[in-house]
């Protein structure tokens, strides 16, 4: 039985007096595409951000590699989700500031790369994600679909063991969306990366080898592919 | 699917035999559900009588006759007007399921339920859908997302009812 990669257990998580986590459980294997699934406002958004570390949950507990990362220092996990951690999200994941090729070199740098080597590497990515022509563009500058797929080379960068993805295809037209799936599948696979992926769209959660639905905060059911 | 409009269409590409017709209809279009050589010999005999194609030449190469079939003017006007002309919207969705989602709804069970398992089957097709147009011919992956946006449509309007139940059942508990 292969140990998993990521583990919750019972988490518990409220904004105030409102629940958005009550009683979420799920585990993540490695290399597995997983793909959660729920209504708006169900607390997809919040259980991924508990999953990477962003989000501490009021109870339960979440695991990465055996060990716990809820109770980690902000700084251990920040470092954590630097090194082997990668995200994308809807809106957002850029700096707007910075160009496509500097965002996508940006993990390597704050990973202690070394500039050149950095943006050679970035710009293979970019490359690979065919959108090499907007490297030099602010990202503030790029259409929603070039700035996806930025994004996606931004977090495949650094080979992380985990893909943090929130409707990565949520501001995208269906071909582009395919695009992005394909690369971004195409990419984990090849690295060993899992993946969770929040999606509303059932084409985008085909891409996944499972998928678990949220409702109310806490999962309402668990399919295995 | 209009099994004479297709192939009369294919004619349209370019003349064929019968089998030939059945080899390519069933490499574009009839993956599940190949025609039947009867049902090609059968199809070609009414276009032919209607005018709309004609025979345009014979070979007996060893084997058998093989009879070439080519499309009319008259064939072609017939094609100008069935893709000028929208199809019906007919309802994709399977009628069980509508009736499934209908009845679960008027006899009090858990809609949500119904839901889930719709969801995760309609997953698994979807899924294994999407893992065949990896590395597929063009118009294999065309008509795997024909069956894929379908797919989605059926999941889309269970959701859709999902999310108004959940609503219509918060709104008569209050
Ligand atoms: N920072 C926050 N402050 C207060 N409430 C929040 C915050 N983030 C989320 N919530 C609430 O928690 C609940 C779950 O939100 P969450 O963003 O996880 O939903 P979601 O499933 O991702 O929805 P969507 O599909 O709309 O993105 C919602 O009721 C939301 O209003
Ligand atoms: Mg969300």
């Amino acid at each position: 039985m292969t140990e998993p990669m990521l583990t919750a257990r019972d988490l518990h998580l409220s904004f105030g007096a409102s629940p958005a986590l009550a009683g979420a459980s799920v585990d993540v294997l490695p290399g597995e595409v997983l793909a959660l699934l729920g209504p708006s406002g169900s607390g997809k958004s919040t259980l991924l951000h508990c999953l990477a570390g962003i989000l501490v949950p009021d109870r339960g507990e979440v695991r990465y590699r055996g060990s716990r990362l809820d109770s980690l220092s902000d700084e251990l996990r920040s470092g954590l989700r630097r090194t082997d951690f990668g995200f994308v999200f809807q809106f957002g994941s850029l700096v707007p500031e910075l160009s496509a090729v500097d965002n996508v070199a940006l993990p390597l740098r704050l990973g202690g790369h070394r500039r050149r080597e950095s943006e050679a590497r970035a710009l293979e990515w970019l490359e690979r994600l065919e959108v090499a022509d907007v490297a030099h563009k602010r990202a503030g500058e790029m259409s929603g679909g070039q700035g996806q797929r930025v994004a996606v080379a931004r977090a495949l960068v650094s080979g992380p063991r985990v893909i943090f993805a929130d409707e990565p295809t949520g501001a995208l037209d269906s071909l582009n969306g395919e695009l992005v799936m394909d690369l971004l599948v195409g990419a984990a696979r090849e690295q060993g990366s899992s993946i969770v992926l929040v999606t509303h769209e059932p084409r985008i959660a085909a891409y996944a080898d499972r998928e678990v639905v949220i409702r109310d905060g806490a999962l309402a059911a668990a399919v295995v592919a | 699917m209009s099994v004479p409009h297709t192939l009369l269409g294919l004619l349209e590409v370019q003349p064929r035999h019968g089998y030939d017709l059945k080899r390519a209809y069933d490499a574009h279009f009839g993956h599940d559900r190949p025609l039947k050589p009867g049902q090609v010999y059968a199809t070609l005999g009414r276009l032919e009588r209607d005018g709309f194609v004609v025979v345009s030449g014979t070979d007996r190469e060893g084997g058998p006759d093989r009879t070439t079939y080519a499309v009319t003017a008259d064939g072609v006007t017939d094609l100008d007007h069935w893709f000028s002309e929208p199809e019906g919207p007919s309802a994709y969705l399977q009628p069980v399921l509508f009736a499934k989602v209908v009845l679960a709804l008027q006899s009090g069970r858990d809609a949500a339920q119904v839901l889930d398992a719709q969801r995760a089957e309609h997953l698994v097709a979807m899924r294994s859908l999407t893992a065949l147009k990896h590395g597929a011919d063009l118009d294999r992956v065309l008509g795997l997302d024909f069956a894929l946006f379908h797919l989605e449509a059926d999941l889309r309007w269970l959701e859709h009812t999902a999310a108004r139940l959940d609503r219509l059942g918060k709104e008569l508990s209050r």
